[in-house]
């Protein structure tokens, strides 16, 4: 087992996110593919960090970060949601065009 | 094959299989569920790449927080809509894209990565030094962050009837 292997299972999680947030029209969905990658980044962070020679508290400590910033994500996306399911009776990312040019 | 490859590989296979599930899975339910299946996987990861305490904050934020916020709003909003909702019509388009990226990234991997093999690990007392000492005004920063998501949350969600 080498570093190889957890860089390609965290290539492989990324992509996997890259293709739900392309194809999913539910909101709550592409949220969820996004949480896949941002727990790819977080992976090679953490082998990085199990890996290299010396400073390995870095890449843990800038991984509790994207944890914290992916925590505060889900709080805001989902009330952002809700406010849009509340105000259009709707999820789907297609019909929310107010901000597109 | 050692018994520490095995259990990567098996952390693996249910971590992208899950994933899988949740890019896939026609009933949003399914889909968060099948996230905390792949979360948790990559939790077991995190204890096979010794950082433990990164693997408890895995099962506590993901399994224990943002699972439940997600199936809480999954409840507040009408689950119907959700099962008739089919895929983008762009979905051919993302699949060659994340082909794309898996096939990039996994070339750029394989060419430049040092094939290191050995894993060191990070003990409880360094990591809490760093994380106070070094990394205090950006620690200071996050929970900054999380206050300001939290307010605007409220802000966001609540009810304006009186307006």
């Amino acid at each position: 087992m080498s570093l190889i292997h957890f860089q390609i299972l965290s290539a492989a999680l990324f992509s996997i996110g890259i293709y739900g947030v392309l194809a999913r029209r539910n909101a709550v969905l592409v949220l969820l593919a996004l949480e896949l990658m941002l727990n790819a980044v977080n992976i090679n962070l953490i082998a990085f960090a199990a890996y290299g020679e010396g400073a390995q508290a870095t890449g843990q400590v800038i991984a509790i970060f994207v944890i914290t910033v992916a925590a505060a994500e889900v709080g805001l996306a989902m009330a952002i949601i809700l406010r849009l399911f509340r105000d259009r009776a709707s999820v789907d990312v297609d019909e929310v065009d107010l901000m597109k040019w | 094959m050692s018994l520490s490859l095995a259990v990567f590989y098996l952390l693996g296979v249910v971590c992208l299989g899950g994933a899988v599930g949740v890019v896939m899975s026609r009933n949003v339910v399914h889909a968060a569920l099948l996230l905390l299946v792949s979360l948790m996987a990559v939790a077991g990861l995190y204890l096979l790449l010794l950082a433990e305490f990164l693997a408890l904050v895995q099962v506590l934020i993901y399994g224990g927080a943002i699972t439940i916020v997600v199936l809480f709003v999954i409840m507040l909003t009408r689950v119907q809509e959700f099962r008739a909702m089919r895929a983008n019509p762009q979905w051919p388009l993302a699949i060659v894209t994340a082909l794309g990226v898996f096939v990039l990234l996994a070339w750029a991997i394989i060419n430049g990565a040092p094939n290191e093999t050995a894993r060191h690990s990070v003990a409880f007392r360094e990591l809490g030094d760093s994380l106070f000492t070094k990394w205090a005004v950006p620690f200071e920063v996050a929970s900054l962050v999380l206050l300001v998501a939290l307010i605007g949350a409220i802000v966001i969600a609540r009810e304006r009837d009186a307006e």
